[in-house]
């Protein structure tokens, strides 16, 4: 149907006939608004499948290795991770930063992508923003143990307390304290808002299939939505503003986890570049674990309309963008270290790559920095198992430069008589390797029982949204 | 009528079809009436003469009170309450206040968004008598509907149902109250 504007549009325009410029398109094969409903809902309505529990009970064995070992040190105390001086914080502050930073992507798609009006975020967005949250959640457990006596673990938050003292200010680590903290609550909110809508569908559908259970459950948190678009203007402003505040959020949540380091003294930590460099590293190993966790989900359940050729394209084009700044950042230290004719710094960064931890340098360098340049070529692109592997290798990649910067820079520390070599105790990688199975037992949980796209903004993507019919001026 | 009516309940199936219905019934004057999507269409609201949300007010006064929240804490524990030398450094410096109150900015900015959202919304409120409508679970599916409200003015159980019908409405129904 014709309306005023196309009316308004100059006559030039009938004559000269511009070239339409091809859209990728978003829903592959022109689905339907209920293909779409059925597709996902699908997911959760079906039988259980037989690998979901297969998976779900390894990740279950896997995450009872974090418990052993974190329940051993509490009975025992912090002595049993594998710190002494002069390197007093590894394997914990890296395991924190590399799940952090895993969760950045999903903010990254969520908000960011959603500001720049990238749509194809849609289909992916709701997994990687679950992503987010499940890693804050692995993250936050190392911060909260190394304390020792977890007992103690609110002194962190400013609550009065007997012996009349404050948290310092003055210190990047209570900065991490608010932004890790906020970062966690504002990524669930904005995940409970993007939720809404879809899990108000749940309600209906588990409704007219007579589940009262779980149409009560979902419908509880639906919170009555009825889909009135009075309510769909103020849930968009709502999602937008949320959008708005999340990319400074996420921006500055790695640039207080990089001033932990960035604000003290030591040579390869007191440098300005730390904050980009972290927030360009964090992306890159978060789109690293999107493409871990996204490819064999779109390959289980037949997604590949929704998950489209376009999409990995993209998803892996930011990922060599973001390998690249981090190659840069590398690059730029060494520099850095040069030009300052500081003997301290120069001494740290020939240290990283040639002293006694060179093999963990080189292995991030070959991980961060050649893995990505891969994407380059379409025919990389093209081939979802090739792409899967190189995303493991980003993912090794990045927890390697977290372990570079920290524990080179302390094991070399300014006495040369305090030098030490830090190897991790058996406590230690227990705990760090049942993160993983923390995480994806979470992680299944959240496909089995939750709507792994959004359906309303998928819907909202197809042509069948478009008020105009495709008529636009 | 004998039982009291809600409203009255059109379906459409299509959104050009209920983009050009909402521009209709908002050009005959109603007020107190309302669009079921299952997801947002760009342009509806201009369709419908919704005007811009007053959730970014909400988020606003959310945003400035953390902000002042975080600057007011970090004064008064350090600089009012138990005074600490730290480093030699001041008691109070916005400088090394500013990255908590940044991150109280967004927390509060967001939860005011949130509850405002819902409060702007009336939700929860999980008895709606558009919910009781058989046929509503398409409009979280594939339908699209307009419900214009029986205490609208304007509204008369004839006229109206013209106007549905006339704007390309099917199976128009009365929902009870």
């Amino acid at each position: 149907m014709a309306h005023a504007e196309s009316a308004a549009a100059p006559a030039i325009l009938e004559e000269v006939k511009p070239a339409v410029l091809p859209r990728a398109v978003l829903v592959a094969n022109n689905r339907s608004f209920s293909w779409i409903t059925e597709k996902i809902c699908g997911i959760i309505e079906g039988k259980t499948p037989v690998w979901w529990w297969w998976c779900f009970a390894v990740a279950c064995f896997v995450a009872s290795f974090t418990v052993a070992g974190l329940t051993y040190l509490v009975a025992t105390g912090v002595g049993v991770w594998g710190h002494a001086n002069p390197v007093n914080w590894a394997w914990d502050i890296v395991n924190f930063v590399f799940w952090i930073g895993i969760g950045h992507a999903g903010t990254l798609i969520s908000a960011i992508l959603c500001l720049l009006r990238q749509k194809w975020r849609t289909s992916i967005n709701r997994a990687a923003e679950a992503m987010t949250i499940f890693a804050v959640v692995c993250a936050a457990i190392f911060p909260v143990f190394h304390v020792g006596r977890i007992w103690y673990a609110w002194f962190l938050f400013p609550i009065p307390n007997s012996n009349y003292l404050w948290q310092n200010f003055r210190s990047p680590l209570e900065w991490d304290v608010f932004a890790v903290s906020t970062y966690g609550t504002v990524s669930v909110l904005f995940w409970y808002i993007g939720l809404l809508p879809d899990l108000a569908v749940l309600r209906d559908r588990f409704e007219a299939a007579g589940n009262k259970l779980r149409s009560f459950l979902y419908g509880f948190f639906a919170m009555g939505w009825r889909g009135s678009n009075r309510h769909w203007s103020n849930y968009e402003m709502a999602y937008l503003i949320l959008a708005g505040i999340s990319t400074p959020l996420v921006l500055s949540v790695h640039t207080i986890v990089s001033f932990d380091f960035a604000v003290s003294l030591l040579p390869g930590w007191h440098t300005t570049i730390f904050p980009p460099y972290f927030v360009a590293g964090a992306i890159f190993s978060g789109f690293g674990m999107v493409l871990t966790l996204m490819l064999p989900l779109r390959a289980v359940y037949k997604l590949e309309d929704l998950i489209t050729q376009y999409h990995i394209d993209c998803m892996c084009k930011i990922t060599l963008a973001t390998g690249t700044i981090v190659g840069y950042a590398y690059a730029m230290e060494f520099f850095i270290a040069w030009y300052s004719a500081n003997p301290y710094e120069g001494f740290t960064f020939i240290n990283r790559a040639f002293g006694p931890y060179a093999w963990a340098y080189w292995i991030m360098i070959s991980c961060n920095v050649i893995t990505p340049q891969f994407f380059w070529f379409k025919k990389v692109r093209n081939c979802t198992w090739f792409v899967w592997i190189l995303s493991i290798f980003v993912n090794v990649g990045m927890w390697f430069e977290r372990f570079v910067i920290i524990v080179t820079s302390l094991a070399r520390d300014f006495l040369p008589s305090s030098w030490g070599y830090y190897s991790p105790s058996i406590v230690e990688i227990f705990t760090f390797f049942g993160t993983f199975g923390v995480f994806s037992v979470l992680f299944l949980l959240f496909i089995r029982f939750l709507p792994i796209m959004p359906m309303a903004e998928l819907k909202a993507v197809t042509p069948q949204a478009d008020v105009h019919g495709g008529d636009h001026p | 009528m004998a039982a009291p009516s809600y409203g009255l309940i059109a379906t459409f199936e299509t959104a050009p079809e209920i983009y050009h219905a909402a521009e209709q019934v908002r050009d005959a004057g109603y007020k107190n009436w309302d669009v079921i999507a299952p997801c947002p269409l760009h342009g509806l609201d201009k369709a419908m003469g919704l005007k811009r949300s007053i959730v970014p007010r909400i988020s606003l006064a959310g945003g400035l009170t953390g902000f002042c929240t975080g600057m007011s804490l970090i004064w008064w524990t350090g600089a009012s309450d138990y005074k600490l030398i730290v480093g030699g450094k001041p008691l109070f410096s916005p400088m090394f206040a500013f990255p908590v109150s940044y991150e109280l900015t967004i927390l509060f900015t967001a939860f005011a968004t949130i509850i405002g959202m819902f409060v702007v919304n009336g939700l929860p409120r999980h008895y709606h008598p558009v919910l009781k409508y058989d046929q509503i679970k398409r409009g979280m599916d594939d339908a699209f509907f307009i419900v214009i409200e029986a205490r609208d003015p304007r509204f008369n159980l004839a006229n109206t149902t013209a106007l549905l019908a006339k704007a390309g409405g099917k199976s128009i129904k009365e929902l009870e109250a």
